[in-house]
């Protein structure tokens, strides 16, 4: 039985490249069904990369919690407004929240910098000590402030890599120049290792880093001592964030003195949530994808099954001949979902082949990043032989049930 | 009937129905044939001479009476069950060749031994033999096209041959070909009847193609009208 089906696959083969043009074009729905799903795949694999990517780089296990409240649409409601949040609610929190790592703070405006004959304006963000760690930050030159300089108020600053590039010459070293904010002279003595854009689009280089007792003391001013822009916290492991939420949420009611009927004057934001949206929209770009993807393939799967049909009137006289020599009916069944799947499975590989290029293109052309995934591929190719299987049957059964006589005597 | 008979036939009827009416190919034939038998019908168009080999040939089913081939009842077997006794003791040569189109002789003399499940190997030297058989040793590999209408014929005998059938089958084998392919052709069933022992029948038009049997059977309407079996194997003209 080997020998027949190798030979049947053989055959199948001979006489598609016999049809050359006719097979080709018959391929067409398959290519394109094969190839969209491939090549969407690798550039959706390659956007969730890059959005992983972005999350991990905005710190781990991090927790943001800002002053305001949700309001029904997810958009805060009172934000610059009543300041509720304090350096006394993160320094409870890291007492009465023991799954808590490490809380820090910070509090941030838009501020003129000037370097020499240079000025840009850049957001400063008066931070605690903990804020670096927190946030994954590393230092490509210099390092964070000390202990001492933030209980000082020393004037110090960390600066991105964005405000470096602006106000500084390609190779010159920072560290140790001094720059002016809002006029109060600074002495530089870190430079941060680039992060790149955030999940939203922010440029996360262009920011500068000040301790917070000074931001608040001698730049950016403040309603009374102690009030913060935002809090963070981390956890040790990322299982513990939810149980770290519910416990920040308890401790801050608490302290904020709310009532049960009272809505939250904070929100709380983790990692999670901030992936969520981005991998959402791309979900949906997915689903979109898909129905293109299957849509081709359906019409590909068609436009088998019609030339089949075809291809089964044409040879009805060879179906006759193959019968009166012995041909059972699954061998006329086989012979013909052979040449169904034959067509469905080259036009499947081609399909694989253009997908792959169409992604290269994508990324050389437009210059997102794609990762060609080893299970599309196969997924797509498995489904391509089962389109061919599934529109193969009909015509393959219409021509096994032929009666040899009517068959032979065919005009 | 004994089982000695290759082929009984009982009362054999083949109705076919056009729209309402009812065209009565075959009536009531009742038919013996001995293994190595060489029997010529003949008849006049239309007389129901295709009808009967078709179901000799298990090709198609009769519409009422008995058909025994080698001892077994087929009148009421199922396709597959038919498609196998084509393959192992039926050998057929049409008027029109019937070899497949753009496939080397072969593998057009392969192909009955491709359907038994044979390996590769042995399908190759059978045809081959086959080939040889029928003068056509250096022909393997042209196509049909390629091929006169005698060789075709010849190609088409060798299929016939190749899975060492208990009967050949043969419906007006001559029909399309000049005098002296004709000839050819039946010096090749002559050659297998003598020295294999293979039961022909040829149906044919012909009185000369007729006389290289030894057994003639005349059909009219559907009906055997005569059934002579020659005395002495030699009548052929040549
Ligand atoms: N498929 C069919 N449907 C209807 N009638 C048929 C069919 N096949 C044959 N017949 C009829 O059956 C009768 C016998 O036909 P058959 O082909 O057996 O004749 P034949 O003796 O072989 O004739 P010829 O010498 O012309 O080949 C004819 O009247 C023919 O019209
Ligand atoms: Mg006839």
């Amino acid at each position: 039985m080997g020998s027949f089906f190798v030979l049947t696959v053989f055959t199948a083969f001979r006489f598609l490249n016999r049809n050359r043009l006719r097979s080709g074009l018959t391929t067409v729905g398959i290519i394109i069904g094969v190839g969209s799903v491939i090549a969407m795949v690798s550039i959706g694999e390659g956007a969730k990369f890059a959005i992983q990517a972005q999350v991990a780089s905005m710190g781990t296990n991090m927790i943001l919690i800002l002053p305001g409240a949700t309001s029904v649409g997810g958009v805060r409601g009172g934000s610059g407004g009543a300041v509720t949040l304090t350096v006394n609610d993160a320094l409870d929190l890291q007492k009465k929240v023991p799954t808590l790592h490490e809380t820090g703070w910070a509090k941030r405006d838009v501020m003129q910098i000037v370097y020499g004959n240079q000025n840009v304006n850049v957001p400063v963000n008066g931070i605690s000590p903990t804020y670096l760690t927190i946030r994954d930050w590393s230092f490509t030159s210099g390092g964070p402030f000390t202990e001492g300089e933030m209980e000082t108020t020393s004037r110090v600053a960390l600066l991105g890599q964005t405000v470096v590039d602006n106000l500084f010459v390609p190779g010159e070293d920072p560290v140790g120049k001094m720059i002016r904010i809002r006029n109060v002279p600074f002495r530089i003595i870190g430079v941060l290792a680039p992060k790149g854009q955030s999940p939203t689009g922010n440029d996360q280089d262009d920011i500068i880093f000040i301790p917070f007792t000074t931001a608040e003391r001698r730049v950016l001013g403040t309603q009374f001592l102690g009030s913060v822009g935002a809090l963070f916290a981390s956890t040790e492991r990322p299982e513990d964030l939810p149980a770290a939420v519910e416990d920040i949420q308890r401790v801050l009611r608490d302290r904020h003195r709310l009532q049960p009927d009272q809505p939250d004057d904070f929100t709380i934001r983790t990692q999670v949530d901030i992936g969520k949206v981005q991998e959402g929209t791309g979900e949906t770009l997915t689903i979109m994808m898909f129905s293109v993807a299957s849509i081709s393939l359906l019409v590909g799967g068609i436009g088998i099954m019609n030339i089949l049909l075809v291809s089964v009137t044409e040879r009805t006289r060879e179906i006759g001949i193959r019968m009166a020599v012995g041909a059972k009916r699954r061998h006329i069944l086989i012979q013909f979902l052979a040449e169904a799947m034959t067509l469905s499975m080259v036009g499947g590989l081609l399909g694989v082949g253009f997908g792959i290029l169409g992604a290269q293109a994508t990324t050389i052309v437009a210059g997102w990043p794609t990762i060609i995934s080893f299970e599309a591929i196969m997924v797509a190719f498995l489904f391509s032989a089962a389109v061919g299987l599934i529109f193969g049957i009909y015509p393959a059964n219409k021509a096994a049930r032929l009666n040899p006589i009517d068959a032979l005597r065919y005009e | 009937m004994t089982m000695s008979h290759l082929i009984a036939c009982n009362n054999l009827s083949k109705t076919y129905r056009l729209g309402d009416i009812d065209v009565e190919a075959l009536r009531g034939i009742n038919l013996a044939i001995q293994p190595g038998e060489f029997i010529a019908i003949m008849g006049s168009s239309g007389s129901g001479k295709s009808t009967l080999m078709n179901i000799l040939g298990c090709l198609d089913v009769p519409t009422a009476g008995s058909y025994c081939l080698n001892g077994r009842d087929i009148a009421h077997a199922e396709p597959d069950e038919l498609a196998e006794i084509r393959s192992r003791t039926i050998g057929f040569v049409f008027q029109n060749f019937s070899l497949i189109p753009k496939t080397s002789a072969l593998e057009n003399v392969q192909l009955p031994l491709f359907y038994q499940g044979l390996s590769l190997r042995e399908q190759r030297s059978r045809a081959q033999s086959a080939l040889a058989r029928v003068g056509l040793a250096n022909r393997e590999h042209h196509y049909p096209t390629q091929l006169s209408g005698g060789q075709q014929q010849r190609v088409a005998i060798a299929r016939a041959l190749v899975s060492a059938p208990s009967l050949l089958l043969a419906d007006e084998p001559t029909g399309n070909l000049d005098t002296q392919s004709s000839q050819e052709i039946m010096d090749i069933f002559q050659s297998l009847n003598h020295t294999d022992g293979l039961t022909i029948l040829v149906v044919t038009h012909e009185i000369d193609i007729a006389a290289y049997a030894s057994r003639q059977i005349q059909m009219r309407d559907g009906c055997i009208l005569s059934d002579q079996t020659s005395i002495g194997m030699g009548m052929r003209v040549s």
